[in-house]
């Protein structure tokens, strides 16, 4: 492969994940309120375009007509700089992500992932943990009560929950012995998905998952009832609403990277004995991808429309108190059952 | 105590049993319900293409009626405004001059006749207290507006169109009628006479 053919072909492929990642989640800001509404048996929106379609586009068109407010106490710079961190963070995490095996064309080998990196996996936790510094220095920049207070409950969370969820992942690599996320997507062919032996890890993972994205459960960072909105009261315009997005994108990106941690990525049982081409192939690996990513952004909802907030000290409970013995047990099991299977 | 309804559960302070502090049960149970919620038939009403069905007797925007002449009904006697409880009904009186026959019934009638539809609390009472069948309630809603001023309906919007009367045949049933003619309103019978 050419160089210059390299560049163009890493070109598309990260502008169509990012574009892909941008309609995804305006789609969920729209999916979330229609799943809303059909769990209180309503309707939803449905006025702009067909069945409301054009209701994120029209929400979008909102958000930039705004008034832009910046505080006048508050520190202009990070001010600007806490939704852009959120938002360029919760992008870049997507690169590391197979999104399907790899497309042949005209004797050349197209990898649908935009970067394999041996250290994957810690690559999108060390993102996600720059992640929170968008929402720390949006809540600090405020110069708000209610600001700082959701950025703080946002970062100890954050700092609670990822220690479980790394103990969580450990437990995982320890199974598949590769920390690169094209590694642990290809060794699920078949039925070897790694719910399979990791089930606890997988429930210990997808809590923390929860936490990471501020989702409700979990979500004390904004919870709009006690804080009016946390971290985000003092954004106004398209400011805010890159953090919505930031927060629909992660919601987003964490389902793509559970689907590829435990559930196959993109490989889906006795597909492989279709005896389809390889392109084919790949291409379905997308597709499959794609409908266990929806599954879980779907999931996500129904918790959100069916489970109370926690309370702050059950939040901290549960992290340090549960959650780390759980996994630090789990990662005990693991290696205890792997040294009896390799003796 | 004795409880107020069937439905109320006593509060207790027990410790959870383990199976309760694993939370997931519980919340695996509030998935399915809102799950069965999912596929279950929407209460909404898509409004402006579907409607509510109304009652018969819906109390909505009145309006002042004429007789089977075209002339006005209402003398401006006040009653309606006395039964008032939000005292919403203003009016002015004048004296009928010779050759309006045609438009008012009765030899004094209402030059002014306002209702505040802010004030008015649609509870029929004016109609209950016109001794002249003059004034009807509908099953007309008020639409909004953005000035006060535009709640304050005068005649010109209170009383009926001459070319298409507005029918109030349902408020007005032969019972309604009838009941009105019972002794007690005898001071009535006079005036309802008039009436078909
Ligand atoms: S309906 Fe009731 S409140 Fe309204 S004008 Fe008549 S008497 Fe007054
Ligand atoms: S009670 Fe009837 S007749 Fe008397 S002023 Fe009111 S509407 Fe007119």
């Amino acid at each position: 492969m050419t160089l210059s053919l390299f560049i163009i072909y890493k070109a598309v492929l990260v502008i169509l994940v990012f574009l892909i990642s941008l309609v995804i989640a305006m789609y969920s800001t729209y999916a979330e309120r229609k799943v809303a509404a059909f769990m209180q048996d309503r309707i939803g929106p449905n006025r702009a375009g067909p069945f409301g379609l054009l209701q994120p586009v029209a929400d979008g068109v909102k958000m930039f007509m705004k008034e832009e407010i910046i505080p006048q106490v508050s520190n202009k710079f990070l001010f600007i700089l806490g939704p852009s961190v959120a938002m360029f963070t919760s992008c870049i995490t997507g690169a590391v992500i197979p999104w399907g095996t790899s497309l042949h064309i005209a004797g050349h080998d197209f990898a649908l992932q935009v970067t394999d990196i041996n250290i994957g996996i810690l690559y999108v936790m060390a993102v996600t943990s720059i992640g929170v510094y968008g929402i720390m220095i949006g809540g600090w920049a405020s110069n708000n009560k209610y600001s700082l207070l959701g950025a703080l409950r946002a970062s100890s969370q954050m700092i609670s929950y990822e220690v479980a969820m790394g103990l969580a992942i450990i437990a995982l690599v320890m199974t598949t012995g590769t920390l690169s996320l094209k590694g642990i997507a290809a060794a699920q062919t078949g039925w070897h998905w790694n719910i399979v032996y990791q089930p606890l890890g997988f429930l210990i993972f997808i809590i923390c998952a929860f936490a990471e994205t501020n989702r409700t459960p979990f979500d004390l960072p904004e919870s709009d009832s006690e804080l009016i909105g946390g971290y985000h009261t003092e954004y106004s315009s398209m400011k805010l609403g890159f953090y919505l997005f930031a927060e629909y994108i992660n919601m987003f990106i964490s389902s793509a990277i559970m689907s590829t941690l435990y559930f196959g990525g993109y490989n889906m049982p006795f597909i492989g004995r279709l005896g389809l081409s390889p392109n084919t192939m790949a291409i379905l690996g997308v597709v499959f991808l794609f409908a266990k990513i929806f599954f879980f952004i779907f999931f996500f909802m129904w918790v959100r429309w069916t489970i109370p907030r926690f309370r702050f000290d059950q939040l901290m409970n549960l992290g340090w108190k549960i959650l780390i013995p759980l996994s630090i047990f789990n990662m005990a099991i693991t290696g205890f059952i792997i040294l009896v299977l390799h003796k | 105590m004795q409880s107020l309804t069937t439905r109320s559960k006593v509060a207790s302070n027990k410790k959870m049993t383990f199976v309760e502090k694993l939370y997931l049960p519980a919340i695996l149970g509030g998935m399915r319900i809102t799950l069965n919620h999912f596929f279950k038939k929407k209460v909404t009403i898509s409004y402006p293409e579907q409607t509510r069905p109304m009652a018969p007797v819906y109390r909505g925007q009145h309006v002042l009626k004429r007789d089977e002449n075209g002339a006005e009904r209402c003398t401006a006697c006040g009653l309606c405004a006395v039964a008032c409880p939000a005292e919403a009904i203003t009016m002015t009186a004048a004296e009928r001059k010779p050759g309006e026959e045609a438009l008012y019934r009765e030899e004094k009638y209402a030059s002014v006749y306002e209702i505040n539809m802010l004030r008015c609390i649609f509870c029929g009472l004016c109609e209950e207290a016109c001794p002249k069948e003059a004034i009807f309630l509908t099953d007309r809603i008020i639409d909004s507006g953005y000035l006060r001023k535009s709640f304050i309906f005068g005649k010109d919007i209170l009383v009926d169109p001459l070319d298409k009367p507005i029918d109030v045949s349902v408020r007005e049933t032969k019972e309604t009628r009838e009941f009105k003619t019972h002794p007690e309103f005898a001071h009535n019978k006079l005036n309802t006479k008039s009436l078909k």
